[in-house]
């Protein structure tokens, strides 16, 4: 994993602090060209590796690098899935089996017809993970992707369920069908990294929020710091400004001094912070210090 | 306080219910002991996946594990049998919102569970946010002077076109904006800024769906005399999710604020720390006290360990009641019988 990952939230208006800055952020980013050009400009940084989540949208930036695969020949993907948002208002509306019915894949594939219905009759859900996770990288064919996350939404409610063994389920499964290694993003950091333990997910990669006023960071400040010192994981440290409340220079300075953290993962709309945050990284993060996985 | 485990169980595994056993399942003073749906698929998942003790009977899970508490996340429709079966037998109740479906049940819940002091609360989850609850900090304190207006407002992509119907869409199952949607802006509203007496010119509009209202316009007015607009819309696409908003207006300030952030201004400097005259900007990082678990939300965590925390001290007075969602029941009806 590099150094610097470089994150997507201010492409979908998805703000902590504030719907209006949401709005703003949805009228800057409505063309998919805006995103490609913050994209170029992160690139341009030398930020080679995109951490999204599997909105609509991505389909066309994914579209944008096929079709020019010299200029982003070092370029990778991350991908993040589900886009919970999509399935939580069609759960609202339709009911959990008519939204496994609505986004099972029943119109392009006649084979995943057939493995989709039958999963779903036959109840076997691991197999039904893995037609979703299939379904959710259908846009990303042809674009490298080393590592393939579950959002927090959906580990942290595995997690609160106890049902541990899907985390191994989608370990074993994207190494096996998408030579990916398995990412988990999480707001209980130190819960997670007990449950994937137990289940023999080793040296795992979590993404998490970090950040010095313990921002979204569940047991506190202290626990996290403790189970970063004394377990093996590469941690991607996110929300290290805990959505603007930290100073960039005290924020950067603070992660970059943690042990086990593997990336720094935020998202920035112009070349000026992009910069700054990179620059930051660099000066507080040493090379000889820098844990290259 | 006592350290003891409370024996919990759950009814009901729709999204609200499953989301709600993770955070119970992960309490440290909350053991869950059964596990109750009607859903083939997802009590299958359970039974093959987890560790949960699963019933396709409530009574039977019940009459079977003996917990002390229950949480309740079905349809609305089915909210007062089971509740009232849990109070019979003594059993603490935690009930996804809207709280039912007519207010004679209501209210019969309220007797039941205030004769025999149980401990009673409904999902208003709103009640739990940090920025609300500093805006209703600052209105208690006066901080706005005599308050005269107000907007509540609400907005969500729910539904966004027409389709085939669910129990979302059936109004005598509880679906629809007013149920879904406005109850919460209602019971906010009614925590911050005391109890509405009469609605106005309220509209229940239909937009996509058939058989029920998509939005909920109507002008509030408070005991206090105070009045002011609710905006409700779930049929609204531009946002990503539901966003509740309220505005308040007084003669010393103006406050406006969401889940995540709340502005106040202030026309002179006001006698509390760390506000000053003029604009002041407070965030959720500002307002949020940690939880021990996190899933979509601290505040669905902080109200769970809130009815943990009422059942273990036997605090039958809380911050969300039966008692207060009856009074949410009560304005939500007054907008149903508006007449169009």
């Amino acid at each position: 994993m590099e150094r610097i990952l470089f994150g997507d939230n201010q492409f979908f208006a998805v703000n902590h602090l504030s719907d209006e800055k949401s709005r703003a952020q949805a009228v800057r980013f409505k063309d998919d060209s805006a995103i490609i050009k913050v994209l170029d400009t992160a690139i341009d940084c030398d930020i080679n590796t995109f951490m999204c989540t599997t909105h609509d949208r991505i389909a066309n930036i994914c579209d944008h690098i096929r079709r020019n695969p010299n200029q982003y020949a070092n370029f990778q993907i991350y991908p993040c899935m589900p886009y919970a948002h999509k399935y939580a208002n069609a759960v609202t509306e339709l009911g959990i089996m008519g939204t496994l019915k609505e986004y099972m894949p029943s119109s392009n594939l006649l084979g995943t017809l057939a493995k989709g219905g039958l999963a779903v009759f036959k109840k076997d859900f691991i197999s039904i993970m893995e037609i979703l996770v299939d379904t959710e990288m259908k846009m990303f064919k042809g674009v490298r992707t080393d590592v393939i996350f579950i959002q927090n939404v959906i580990t942290d409610l595995i997690l609160g369920l106890g049902m541990y063994d899907f985390f191994r389920a989608f370990s074993d499964y994207v190494k096996k069908k998408y030579n990916a290694e398995a990412g988990f993003i999480t707001m209980n950091l130190p819960m997670l990294h007990q449950a994937l333990e137990k289940v023999g997910v080793e040296n795992p990669i979590i993404c998490a929020s970090i950040n010095k006023v313990g921002f979204r960071m569940t047991g506190g400040v202290e626990l996290y710091e403790r189970t970063l010192r004394e377990k093996q994981m590469r941690v991607i440290a996110m929300q290290v400004f805990a959505a603007g409340a930290i100073p960039p220079k005290e924020a950067l300075e603070y992660v970059c001094n943690l042990p086990h953290i593997s990336s720094i993962l935020f998202g920035a709309s112009s070349r000026s912070h992009i910069e700054q945050n990179r620059d930051l990284i660099n000066q507080y993060w040493k090379k000889d210090e820098a844990v290259l996985v | 306080m006592t350290d003891r485990k409370v024996k919990i169980a759950i009814i009901g595994l729709g999204k609200m219910g499953i989301s709600h056993l993770a955070i119970l399942n992960a309490h440290p003073a909350l053991e869950v002991v059964g596990v109750c749906d009607t859903s083939g698929i997802v009590m299958e998942a359970l039974k093959q996946h987890s560790a949960f003790e699963c019933f396709a009977d409530y009574k039977k899970m019940v009459d079977k594990v003996r917990p002390e508490a229950v949480l309740i996340a079905t349809p609305t429709k089915l909210h007062f049998e089971m509740a009232r079966f849990a109070l019979e037998r003594g059993l603490h109740v935690f009930m996804e919102k809207p709280f039912t479906l007519n207010m004679s049940q209501g209210e019969e819940l309220v007797r039941l569970a205030e004769a025999r002091n149980l401990v009673t609360q409904v999902g208003y989850h709103n009640r739990f946010i940090g920025v609300f609850n500093e805006v209703k900090r600052l209105v208690d304190l006066g901080a706005l002077g005599d308050v005269y207006h107000f907007v509540a407002e609400s907005y969500g992509p729910v539904v966004t076109r027409k389709k085939e119907d669910t129990w979302r869409s059936n109004p005598s199952e509880g679906g629809g904006c007013l149920l879904d949607y406005t109850s919460h802006v209602v019971d906010l509203l009614q925590f911050v800024l005391g109890r509405v007496d009469k609605v106005d010119g309220s509209t229940l509009k239909k937009i996509y769906s058939s058989s029920v209202e998509d939005a909920v316009y109507s002008t509030l007015h408070l005991d206090s005399g105070i009045s002011g607009f609710l905006s409700v819309n779930w049929s609204d696409e531009t946002y990503r999710k539901m966003s509740t908003q309220l505005t308040i207006i007084g003669m010393s300030g103006k406050l406006v604020a969401d889940a995540q952030e709340m502005k106040v201004y202030f026309k002179t400097a006001p006698a509390i720390a760390g506000y000053e005259k003029g604009w002041n900007v407070k965030y959720i990082t500002d307002l949020t006290p940690g939880v021990d678990f996190y899933l979509r939300g601290e505040e669905y965590s902080a109200q769970i360990d809130y009815f943990a925390r009422c059942i273990q001290n036997r605090n039958a007075h809380g911050i969300s009641t039966f008692r207060s969602a009856l009074e949410t029941d009560r304005v939500l009806n007054l907008l149903r019988t508006y007449p169009q």
